[in-house]
C-alpha cells in the first residue's frame, strides 16, 4: 500500500512539469511583453524594467529560475501588475476563501447526491426516484453561471433574504448562495451516478443472497451494496473537483467573494503573466493531489485492484 | 428438428435468392429505427432542427441586425427597451439599445459553431490516437494513454482562458482551443473499444487477406466502433458548448460585436437589478432548450446504437 502511494505520488511530478512548461511557454509566445502599454516607455526603461523582472535572460534560464524559487523558496514572484505585492500575497489572500466555500460546495455536493442517488436506487419507481431523477436531468442544464444569476434574483431581488455578494469574513448568510450554486450541477450528477450503479448492484446475485439471508434493507444496504456501488461515483469525483476549481472562477466575479477566481480573470484581462501561471500551477497543484488522493482511494476500496 | 415441407422449403429457397425480398437491416437502419421510435429524442431532433434553421433565416424576418444600436432606446432599460412587436424588437433591445432578437439568435449560431466544430476536432484527434494507442498497444500504447493520463489531470479550463489571452480572442481559436483538451476521453473510449476489436475474427482475416498498418485501421477497426463513438460525441457537443459559453460569461470568449449564448446571458445577468428581465430570460431560454434538445439526442442514440445498456 505504501509503496502504491509513493509511486503514484511520484508519479504526479511529470503531470505538474507539464503543466508548468506548457503554460510558461505560452506566456512567451504571446506577442508583446507584459509591460507594453499604449503609451510607448523609454527603450532604457523597459530594458529596466525587464531586467529587474529577470525578463532580459534567456528563455530557459528564465524557466529555471521560476520553477526552482517555487520548489526551493515556494516563491511564484511578483506580479506584473499590481505593484508592490507578490503573487503570494494575493494567493494568501485568496486561496483560503476559494478553498472555504469550495469545500463546502464538494461536501454538499457529494453527501447529497450520494443520499439523493441511494434512495431514488432504493425506492426505484416511486415518486422519489422520479422527483430524483426529474432534479438530475434538470441540473444538467443549470451550471455554475446560470444557477448564480437566478439564485442572485429569486434570494436577493424577489425575496430579499440574502445578500447579493461579500464575503464579510465568510458568514452564513454570505456562503449560502455560492454553496449552491457552485455545487448543483455536481450533485445531480453524482446523484445519477449513485442512482445508476446502485440499481445494478442491487439486481446483482450476492444482494439476492443478502435477503435470502433475511437481513434488514438498511444492512444490506449500508454493509454490502453501498461500496461497490461508490466506486464509479468515487471515480467522477476527480472530474467534479476540476470542474468545481474552474466554476469557482465564475462565483467569484458573480458573488464579489474575493477568492482567486476574480484575481485570475483580472489577471487574464490585464496580462498579469506572472499572476496567471501562480493562480494556474496552484490550483494545478491541487488538481493533481486531489486525483491521486482518489486515485489511492480507489484502489483501497476496490478489490479488483490488487496492490 | 422440424422438416420443412417441400413447397416451404422452396418459398425459403425463392425468397432467399430473390434479392429484393432478403434486404437484410443494418446495423445502423435497425438503430433509425430504434431511434425513430424514441420519443424525446425525436422531438428534441425536430426543435434543434428548428432552433437551427431559425438562427439563419430569423434575421430575415427582424428589420434590425446584431450589431446595430437603435439609438433611440440605447440605455434605456425598463422605460421602453422591453419586448414589443411595433418596434420590431421582438426579444427587446440589450443595455446598449441592440435588437436582441436578432443578437440572440447570432449567438446560438456562434454557440452551435463552435461546440460542433470542437466537438469534430476533439472526434477526430481521440479517434485516431485512441485506434493507433489500442491496435499497436505494448510500450506504445503505454506511453501514449500515460500522456492522455497526465494531460488530463490538468485544469484545462485554465489553459483554454491563458491560450486566449496569449493570443488573441476569435472564434476560431476558441474552438481549436477547446477540441484540442477535449479529446483525452475520446481517446480513452476509443482505445478501449480497440483493444476489444483487434482480436476479432474479422481483423485476423483482413490481415490473411494482407491488409496491414494504417489501413487495417482506417478500413477494418474505425468503422466497427463508429457506434460508441457517435454516442460519444453527441454527448461531447452540449459539453463543449457549456465551456464555450462559461468561457464567454467570463468575457474572455468571442468578442464584440459577435456574441454567444455565454456572453448574452453574462450581459443580461448584469443588467438584471434593472428591471430588465427580458435580457436574461430570452438567451437563456435558448440556452436551456438547446442543451435539452443534445441531450436528449445524446439519450436516444446511445439507445438506440447500444441496446443491451
Amino acid at each position: 500500500m505504501l509503496l502504491f502511494i509513493v509511486k503514484r505520488l511520484l508519479s504526479s511530478i511529470p503531470t505538474l512539469l507539464l503543466l508548468i512548461i506548457v503554460s510558461f511557454v505560452l506566456m512567451h509566445l504571446a506577442p508583446g511583453g507584459p509591460f507594453t502599454s499604449e503609451k510607448d516607455l523609454p527603450a532604457a526603461v523597459l530594458a529596466n524594467i525587464n531586467a529587474k523582472y529577470g525578463l532580459d535572460q534567456p528563455w530557459h534560464i528564465q524557466l529555471w529560475n521560476y520553477i526552482s524559487s517555487i520548489i526551493f523558496h515556494f516563491d511564484f514572484g511578483p506580479s506584473f501588475k499590481y505593484k508592490d505585492i507578490s503573487v503570494n500575497q494575493i494567493i494568501a489572500q485568496g486561496f483560503p476563501i476559494t478553498m472555504t466555500y469550495g469545500l463546502l460546495s464538494f461536501i454538499v455536493a457529494t453527501v447529497v447526491g450520494v443520499s439523493l442517488g441511494i434512495s431514488a436506487a432504493v425506492k426505484h419507481n416511486t415518486w422519489l426516484d422520479y422527483l430524483a431523477v426529474g432534479i438530475s436531468i434538470g441540473a444538467q442544464v443549470l451550471p455554475n453561471f446560470i444557477m448564480a444569476p437566478i439564485l442572485i434574483i429569486i434570494f436577493t431581488l424577489w425575496l430579499e433574504l440574502l445578500p447579493g455578494g461579500g464575503w464579510n469574513g465568510g458568514q452564513w448568510q454570505y456562503i449560502i448562495m455560492p454553496v449552491i450554486a457552485l455545487s448543483t450541477s455536481y450533485m445531480a450528477s453524482i446523484a445519477r451516478l449513485t442512482r445508476g450503479s446502485m440499481l445494478e448492484v442491487l439486481n446483482s446475485n450476492f444482494i439476492r443472497t443478502a435477503k435470502a439471508k433475511g437481513l434488514p434493507m438498511r444492512t444490506i444496504i449500508l454493509r454490502h451494496a453501498l461500496k461497490p456501488a461508490l466506486l464509479p461515483v468515487l471515480s467522477y469525483l476527480g472530474p467534479a473537483f476540476v470542474g468545481m476549481i474552474s466554476g469557482s472562477v465564475v462565483i467569484d466575479i458573480y458573488f464579489g467573494t474575493g477568492g482567486m477566481g476574480q484575481f485570475f480573470v483580472e489577471a487574464a484581462l490585464s496580462r498579469d503573466y506572472s499572476l496567471l501561471m501562480g493562480i494556474t500551477i496552484l490550483f494545478g497543484v491541487l488538481t493533481i493531489l486531489f486525483s491521486t488522493i482518489v486515485d489511492i482511494l480507489y484502489a483501497w476500496l476496490d478489490p479488483k485492484i490488487k496492490l | 428438428m422440424v422438416l420443412f415441407n417441400k413447397k416451404t422449403m422452396d418459398d425459403v429457397v425463392d425468397n432467399l435468392s430473390n434479392p429484393d425480398l432478403v434486404k437484410g437491416s443494418s446495423l445502423w437502419q435497425d438503430a433509425f429505427l430504434r431511434f425513430r421510435k424514441n420519443k424525446a429524442a425525436v422531438s428534441a431532433t425536430v426543435i434543434l432542427a428548428l432552433m437551427i434553421i431559425l438562427s439563419f433565416v430569423g434575421q430575415w424576418f427582424a428589420p434590425w441586425d446584431y450589431e446595430t444600436i437603435d439609438w433611440d432606446l440605447m440605455g434605456a432599460g425598463k422605460d421602453g427597451g422591453q419586448p414589443s412587436l411595433s418596434n420590431g424588437h421582438y426579444f427587446g433591445v440589450d443595455n446598449l439599445g441592440r435588437d436582441l432578437f436578432t443578437r440572440t439568435l447570432q449567438g446560438t449560431q456562434v454557440s452551435l459553431l463552435v461546440g460542433l466544430l470542437g466537438t469534430a476536432v476533439a472526434t477526430f484527434a481521440g479517434l485516431f490516437y485512441g485506434a493507433i494507442a489500442g491496435f499497436v498497444g505494448g510500450r506504445v500504447d503505454n506511453i501514449m494513454m500515460r500522456f492522455v493520463d497526465i494531460l488530463m489531470s490538468i485544469p484545462y479550463m485554465f489553459i483554454i482562458i491563458i491560450v486566449m489571452v496569449v493570443f488573441g480572442r476569435s472564434v476560431n481559436l476558441l474552438f481549436m482551443a477547446i477540441g484540442l483538451f477535449a479529446w483525452m476521453d475520446m481517446a480513452r473510449i476509443v482505445r478501449g473499444q480497440t483493444l476489444a476489436i483487434k482480436n476479432k475474427e474479422y481483423i485476423e482475416a483482413a490481415r490473411a487477406a494482407g491488409v496491414s498498418g494504417m489501413r487495417l485501421i482506417t478500413r477494418h477497426v474505425i468503422p466497427n466502433l463508429l457506434g460508441v463513438v457517435v454516442i460519444y460525441t453527441s454527448l461531447l457537443i452540449p459539453s463543449l458548448i457549456l465551456t464555450e459559453s462559461f468561457i464567454s460569461f467570463l468575457g474572455l470568449g468571442v468578442q464584440e460585436p459577435l456574441t454567444s449564448w455565454g456572453a448574452l446571458i453574462n450581459e443580461g445577468a448584469g443588467q438584471m437589478q434593472y428591471g430588465t428581465p427580458w435580457m436574461l430570460a430570452f438567451p437563456l431560454s435558448f440556452f436551456v432548450v438547446g442543451l435539452f434538445c443534445f441531450l436528449f439526442i445524446g439519450d436516444g442514440l446511445r439507445d438506440a446504437l447500444d441496446p443491451k445498456d
